[in-house]
């Protein structure tokens, strides 16, 4: 099977520091790829290369089998690829669909912003992320975290995203919203979208991804499917920087 | 998912199914007890034909601006400069019309184009004052702060220089139609103007309904849409039926025969209606308020205020916004300057002293929050309608000038605590 998205061979430096090695990483349709490793590992220096927000020194990206050219984020976002940022990038003020559709607002034909249509397809989308989701006309710091998180995830989704990047986005959650995206990536993946996630938490990250590796010093240790490492293995490639015996 | 929500067609009765904003009925509640307050202290005084007409045409100047200080505030910035931009404005504006247009351009005195090459003049320099203002927050990222303290100088004293200190006028007899009562509707006109407005306001209130049910949105009862719509028809009626009930003193009157060579008949008497400054701020009023909710400019200065990272990530030039927010504010300060001063039908060098403060005074009462992302157009307009009354009615009461400005003082600084407390209490918004 073609990878869905595939980085070949990313090296980027940093006023010498070789923030990233000639890593190579790909993920396939409906799975979840998990990147590990300290601060300053170089996960998401790497990542940020494909949301086109670094350009690589040298290194290939291939989307679907073909080679694409990423220099901006407008670039990323025209090969569906969407980033959900670790800050939430959402304006409180404003209402769901408002935050949904910033920057591409709909228009109806005098050029004015269409609030009743941004609302009926925020209320599908909505509809088929979070069924529960009901405040639609509020601004969104009325809403929960995890309420908030999957308006950030409906962004990505509605402008068909295939491969999401999700920035430590459990990070600012409780446990019952943390469920909550748990659940969203779950539904993502069941329809077919590539997903990148990036973690401090090694147990989340065993139960939510199908694959996970590990970076150190800008290197990658190695990756690994999550059904053949315990815990402790993945701890000892993060912390010593070594590959688990059996897998060696 | 399990998110446990409040569901969303809680049945609304009574009161409640009219959806009106606390916040807004809270304001038209404190406007109407200062104005009833004021009537009883000055034994009817106050709330005469006469005295609404004043209180509209003062207020008109402050609340253009307050408009456009809505959106600065909701960027997270802040215009000190709005006063002095006004008198700059005014003073290049009353020396095109006096001295430059008639003498260096040759149009003479009385030329028909004379004031409008002034207000567009005019116009363009504040847009392009603001612009540059805007310039000098947004790409060289010096605080707004800053910008518009030294601009509160500079401003002021660029208006002192051009005309030298001087008073000028008497001003172009058509650019002093904007300033209120040399240039009114007249009865008739007001009235036609007051139907169609509310003509226009059902028809708004019609469509947004339909729009609503074509996307299956829940919507208000049809009676409370039409409860909305007979207060709205009231409102505007009332307001023009009052300014219709001002009547031109009769010896005015006899004066605007006498100079048109006739003479007056017996028992004639006509009515001032709707002054053109106020069209003039219905006009801004109606075109701020389809800018803030209705464009995508509109939308980008929210969502800057709320968040300028999430803007500038969803790929929004929040530098070139805060250039676009001050230029308009630019621009309507020179037609508070094209208004003000043909109110006073000169150029005065004081003109505009201390309206930075009014104008931001008017539109933090109206709600805007200076922390950014929250204003609305109307609250503002109230807010400079409610501090104008409050001025003009203890002027008319005959309260110690010093005691003025305490009371306005301190109402402001009480305002904004209750609508701190009002927040708090409803979470957000």
């Amino acid at each position: 099977m073609t990878p869905l998205c595939e980085m070949r061979d990313i090296s980027i430096s940093f006023g010498g520091v070789r923030a990233v090695d000639g890593v190579s990483i790909q993920v396939n349709p409906g799975e979840v790829v998990g990147l590990l490793g300290h601060n300053g590992a170089g996960k998401s220096t790497l990542i940020k290369i494909l949301s086109g927000a670094y350009n690589a020194d040298s290194g290939e990206i291939f989307v679907e089998g073909q080679k694409a050219t990423i220099t901006s984020p407008r670039d990323a976002r025209r090969y569906n690829i969407e980033t959900i940022y670790q800050t939430l990038a959402l304006a409180d003020n404003l209402d769901a669909a408002s935050n949904l559709f910033l920057g591409r607002e709909l228009t109806n034909w005098m050029g004015f912003v269409d609030d009743d249509r941004m609302e009926a397809e925020t209320r599908k989308i909505m509809a088929r992320l979070n069924p529960n989701f009901r405040k639609i006309k509020e601004p969104v710091s009325a809403l929960s975290g995890g309420q908030r998180q999957s308006v950030a995830i409906a962004r990505a989704v509605y402008f068909n995203a295939k491969i999401l990047i999700m920035d430590e986005p459990t990070a600012a959650l409780g446990v019952h919203e943390t469920q909550m995206v748990a659940e969203l990536i779950q539904e993502l993946k069941k329809q077919g979208l590539g997903i990148f996630l990036i973690s401090h938490d090694t147990r989340e990250m065993l139960e939510l991804c199908d694959r996970v590796s590990v970076m150190k010093n800008g290197r990658m240790i190695g990756t690994e499917r999550v059904e053949d490492v315990t815990e402790d293995d993945i701890l000892s490639m993060i912390i010593m920087g070594k590959k688990p015996e059996k897998a060696a | 998912m399990t998110d446990v929500s409040a569901p969303q067609t809680k049945k609304r009765t009574g009161f409640q199914a009219l959806e009106i904003d606390t916040r807004l009925l809270g304001m038209i509640g404190a406007f109407l007890v200062i104005c009833i307050a004021f009537n009883v202290l000055t034994e009817g005084r106050f709330l005469t034909p006469r005295n609404i007409f004043n209180l509209t045409i003062q207020t008109v100047s402050v609340a253009i601006m307050a408009t456009g200080m809505v959106f600065v505030i909701v960027t997270r910035h802040i215009d000190l400069a709005v006063g002095a931009l006004l008198a700059t404005c005014s003073a290049f504006m009353a020396m095109l019309q006096t001295r430059y247009l008639p003498d260096l351009f040759g149009l003479g005195l009385g030329h028909p184009l004379t004031p409008w090459i002034t207000i567009a003049a005019g116009l363009a320099l504040g847009t392009l004052i603001g612009a540059f203002q805007g310039w000098l927050v947004g790409y060289l990222t010096i605080p707004a702060f800053i910008v518009t303290l030294g601009g509160l100088l500079v401003w002021r004293n660029v208006a002192w220089y051009q005309t030298s200190g001087q008073t000028i006028g008497p001003l172009d007899p058509t650019f002093m139609k904007f300033g209120g009562i040399n240039g009114t509707l007249g009865e008739t006109w007001s009235w036609i103007f007051g139907i169609l407005a509310v003509v226009w306001a059902i028809y708004a209130l019609w469509s947004a309904r339909r729009a609503k049910i074509a996307h299956d949105f829940p919507v208000k009862p049809a009676w409370a849409e039409a409860t909305i719509g007979a207060i709205i028809a009231a409102g505007i009626l009332g307001f023009i039926a009052v300014l219709n009930a001002y009547e031109i003193p009769s010896r005015r009157l006899e004066r605007l025969f006498e100079a048109r060579g006739e003479v007056m008949p017996e028992g004639f008497t006509a009515s001032y209606g709707l002054p053109i400054s106020v069209l003039l701020l219905i006009g801004v009023a109606i075109v701020m308020t389809l800018v803030a909710q209705r464009t995508r400019l509109g939308r980008y200065i929210f969502a800057t205020g709320g968040n300028p990272d999430a803007a500038e990530l969803s790929g929004v030039n929040t530098r070139l916004l805060t250039v676009k927010v001050f230029a308009i504010m630019g621009a309507l300060c020179a037609l508070s300057a094209v208004v003000a001063s043909a109110r006073l039908t000169n150029h005065s060098n004081d003109i505009g002293t201390l309206d930075e403060l009014r104008v931001i005074a008017a539109a933090v009462i109206g709600g805007t929050a200076l922390a950014g992302g929250i204003g609305t157009i109307y609250g503002a307009i109230l807010g400079a309608l409610i501090m104008q009354s409050l001025q003009s009615g203890m002027a008319m009461v005959g309260v110690d000038a010093p005691l003025q400005n305490i009371v306005v003082g301190t109402v402001l600084v009480a305002a904004v605590l209750i609508d701190t407390i009002y927040r708090k209490k409803t979470g957000g918004r």
